[in-house]
């Protein structure tokens, strides 16, 4: 038997616990995902540049080469690379628990670096400008299909990783009673992976085969139904990661405590039965799928996963709201979010995150995965709207407020350009929404996504766009940009603090390598008790008044968005 | 308020509601996430595509 | 930090906040308003996608649509003379979608029902009628039929919106719609 590494090192200003193989494969996981983030930016840049009419900066075949990698850099490295990372901390630290298996944990990662680069040179060799959903019987190289296999193995053996590490801290018993809700928010993500993964290898691997020549054919709609399971669900690992990191940084900013871990839990358990179900999404409009099917799979079995995504909206602001008003901030509906700290860029990442996902994402989500809704919005550049929303809004920036957190306690770092940091969450939070509303009402209109030319150019059949769509890909240009400028503050805050910050010493902290001694198992966790709610705060017997009232606004809003579009889609022509 | 010092969690006083049970089993959760989609999403799905009449 | 901590005993019996309870009920109220839209939409809506599908080949949805050119084509556009055709009401209308053209034209009478086939030849394509803004995805291999119904006369526009490649942008084509006769 190997010796197993027990070295950990308490973090001094938050108490956590850090083993020391969990520590390195997270940061490492970490930088990987912020420097895929960095090339997907650049490409973000380029391809913003392109849409925006007024700009059309590169040629069609560069449009759509740099359109398929900034889908790839972005949605699946940057994002899947972050969960790693995310996922380790959520069992390794919050456990106090040892990293199960590190070595095969680095393969992972080795293994997700080198299908990054073999798929980002496949694409950049410019033979497979497929876009990430790379809809057989269109056809790339070889290697795109190869390198996102290997990079798919990476992160499946990673969340077994994940899973081994609960296995440990149950049997090494490093804390007692259940796990906490954001350990519990990275199970569900993590299960959600398993499937994900799972269903990206039963459609790539025949793809894979096929581009090589060894099967036959691959059926176009075998291949979107199958492809979506993987492509959607990815998605949902993101909403599972994403809320987690909200109750984290509640918890961490705030010391708020979950308004009843019975009701966010289970909200969590409404997700893994049918959060993946969403992919029918995609198939709305497909022929030969019965109503039947899309019906249920599209509404999450009767929107089951809609509610649990509408508790989390609320419990998450409602846990804050507690935690102000048991300060003293008790005063009328909304002192506790008046005094909540602005400035703050976990706080305000996380929140706007938390506004940004919930109104533009998840409304014009549901809105567009009704089957019938979908008719008036499929493939229209409505669809990158909703998930700009949901996935830069959503994800990306509640994991840029994780990573203030991080750069201290992970890094051991002081955070460079503080000043900068604070307002780096308005300028790429509000100009992605801007950018998201924008490309929505550019959709309604009409205006494709993935299209190079919406001038239709030369093209005796083109039609012609109604004058609103130019300006409103303008606007979203515009926005685009100021989104860019705030991912390279972001950009700049986290790689300078990481290499160039001024270190942060952990006193007594001696290293000691693994094969010089085992340390004993630190001592569990202290224990908490359930949490009850003082009856003191809040209104009416609500102890979050405030939070309610935020809720009943968003319900208002979701339902006269939502019954707008029945109308709108009442004019159009009747079909059956 | 219920307060385990006791490490062994055996020995709460309240026995732990089934619930509470199933949601504490990662690996009991992770079943149940894999076969509902895979179930009613990819298994149904791939049946009516299979489904589908020829043309005339 | 409580939801970085591990929740000691029993959490399954705390009792429920009332701003979570009433919200829960709020919510769950209203998902089943949204889900039973769709079935509802289908019995007393116009607009519902068909979902009547065949499976098909290139050359079989081919032969069908030629045969609808040579018997209703009416006239042909532009310098690569594609032809329009004008099936009376209530017949089987086909449209190709094809690397990077649609074929042929169509034209319709306004508040006329048609059955309208959609198949691909090659890829996948987008069907999207603007300014109307109905979008269908467009498989090879299989043949869609939906039936529609024009409502208002006028030059209709259709472009591809499934990316089909380097000439994705230029796949574009019209439908006419004018006054029944
Ligand atoms: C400042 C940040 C960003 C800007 C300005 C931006 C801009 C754009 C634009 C203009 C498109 C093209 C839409 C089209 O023509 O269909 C696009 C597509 C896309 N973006 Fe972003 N983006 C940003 C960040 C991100 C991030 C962080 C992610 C993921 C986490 C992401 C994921 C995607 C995906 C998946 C697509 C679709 C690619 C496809 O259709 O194949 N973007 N983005
Ligand atoms: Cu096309
Ligand atoms: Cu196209």
């Amino acid at each position: 038997m190997m010796a197993v590494n027990r070295l950990f090192r308490t973090c001094p200003s938050t108490g956590l616990v850090y083993h020391e193989a969990a520590e390195k494969l997270i940061r490492w996981n970490a930088v990987a995902g912020v420097v895929s983030l960095l090339v997907g930016g650049i490409l973000a840049l380029l391809v913003t540049l392109t849409r925006w009419p007024a700009v059309h900066l590169l040629p069609a075949d560069w449009f759509y080469l740099v359109l398929t990698a900034h889908g790839l850099d972005m949605l699946v490295f940057w994002i899947i690379f972050f969960e790693i990372a995310v996922l380790y901390f959520a069992a390794a630290v919050l456990l106090k628990c040892r990293l199960a298996t590190p070595r095969i944990a680095w393969v992972a990662f080795w293994l997700m670096i080198l299908g990054a680069i073999i798929n980002n040179v496949a694409v950049f060799r410019g033979d497979s400008s497929v876009m990430f959903t790379s809809y057989a019987p269109m056809g790339a190289h070889p290697a795109f299909y190869l390198g996102l296999i290997l990079f798919a193995v990476g992160a499946l053996v990673a969340c077994f990783v994940f899973f081994g590490t609960l296995v440990i801290a149950k049997s090494e018993r490093t804390y007692t009673g259940s796990v906490p809700l954001v350990t519990f928010g990275a199970v569900t993500a993590a299960i959600i992976a398993v499937f994900t993964i799972a269903s990206g290898a039963i459609i790539l691997i025949p793809t894979f085969l096929w581009s090589l020549g060894l099967v036959a054919h691959i059926d176009s709609l075998m291949y979107r139904t199958v492809w979506w399971a993987f492509g959607h669900s990815s998605q949902q690992i993101n909403v599972a990661a994403h809320v987690s990191v909200w109750y984290a940084i509640a918890g961490v900013v705030f010391g708020a405590k979950p308004m009843s871990e019975k009701v966010s839990r289970t909200a969590f358990f409404l997700y893994i039965c049918f959060l993946q179900l969403a992919s029918a999404h995609h198939l709305l409009a497909d022929p030969g799928l019965t109503s039947n099917w899309k019906i249920f799979n599209t509404s999450y079995a009767m929107y089951l996963a809609v509610l649990a995504s509408m508790v989390h909206g609320l419990t998450v602001p409602g846990a804050i709201e507690v935690a102000q008003r048991e300060k003293g901030y008790n005063r009328g509906l909304f002192e506790w979010l008046r005094k909540a700290p602005w400035s703050h860029p976990s706080f305000s990442a996380m929140f706007l995150s938390l506004i940004g996902f919930g109104f533009l994402g998840g409304i014009s989500g549901v809105m567009m995965g009704t089957e019938q809704l979908n008719l008036i919005i499929h493939n229209t550049i409505y669809v990158p709207g909703h998930f700009h929303a949901t996935v830069v809004i959503g994800t990306t920036l509640a994991f840029m407020g994780l990573t203030y957190f991080l750069i201290p306690t992970l890094f051991r770092r002081e955070m460079m350009f503080p000043g900068m940091a604070k307002w780096q969450p308005y300028v790429f939070g509000l100009g992605m929404m801007s950018f998201s509303l924008f490309m929505m009402g550019a959709g309604t209109l009409g205006v494709p996504r993935r299209h190079w030319d919406m001038t239709f150019a030369g093209n005796a059949l083109g039609y012609e766009f109604p004058g609103t769509a130019y300006l409103m890909m303008g606007i979203m240009g515009i926005s685009g940009i100021a989104a860019i400028i705030g991912g390279i503050m972001y950009l700049l805050i986290t790689v300078g603090s990481v290499f160039l910050g001024k270190k942060i010493a952990t006193p007594d902290f001696k290293y000691v390598a693994a094969k010089d001694g085992v340390a004993p198992k630190p001592a569990p966790q202290p224990a908490f008790g359930a949490s009850g709610h003082g009856a003191s705060i809040g209104m009416a017997g609500f102890v979050a008044p405030g939070t309610f009232v935020l809720a009943l606004v968003f319900l208002t809003s979701f339902i006269l968005y939502y019954f707008v579009n029945w109308k709108y889609l009442s004019t159009v022509w009747p079909l059956s | 308020m219920n307060t385990a010092q006791d490490h062994s969690e055996d020995v709460t006083e309240e026995p732990i509601p089934a619930m509470q049970q199933i949601l504490d089993n990662p690996f009991l959760l992770l079943f149940i996430g894999i076969a509902m989609p895979t179930v009613l999403y990819i298994v149904w799905g791939v049946m009516e595509i299979v489904g589908i009449p020829v043309a005339k | 930090m409580s939801a970085l901590v591990p929740p000691q005993g029993v959490w399954w019996k705390q009792p429920l906040d009332r701003v979570e309870g009433t919200w829960i009920v709020i919510a769950f109220v209203w998902c089943l308003i949204m889900f039973f839209m769709m079935p509802y939409w289908h019995v007393f809506g116009k607009q519902n996608l068909s979902n009547e599908a065949y499976r098909t080949t290139p050359e079989m949805f081919q032969a069908k649509t030629q045969a609808m050119v040579d018997k209703f084509k009416v006239r042909e556009e532009t310098d690569l003379k594609i032809p329009v055709v004008a099936p009376p009401p209530g017949s089987d209308v086909y449209i190709i979608a094809r690397l990077w053209s649609w074929w042929p034209m169509v034209e319709l009478q306004e508040g006329k029902t048609y059955r309208l086939h959609l198949a691909s030849m090659d890829w996948l394509h987008g069907f999207s009628l603007q300014p109307e803004n109905i979008n269908i995805q467009v498989h090879p291999g299989y043949e869609h039929v939906l039936t529609v119904t024009p409502t208002r006369a006028g030059t209709y526009s259709i472009i591809c919106n499934e990316y089909c490649g380097i000439n994705h942008h230029t796949m574009a084509s019209r439908l006419y719609v004018v006054k029944a006769k």
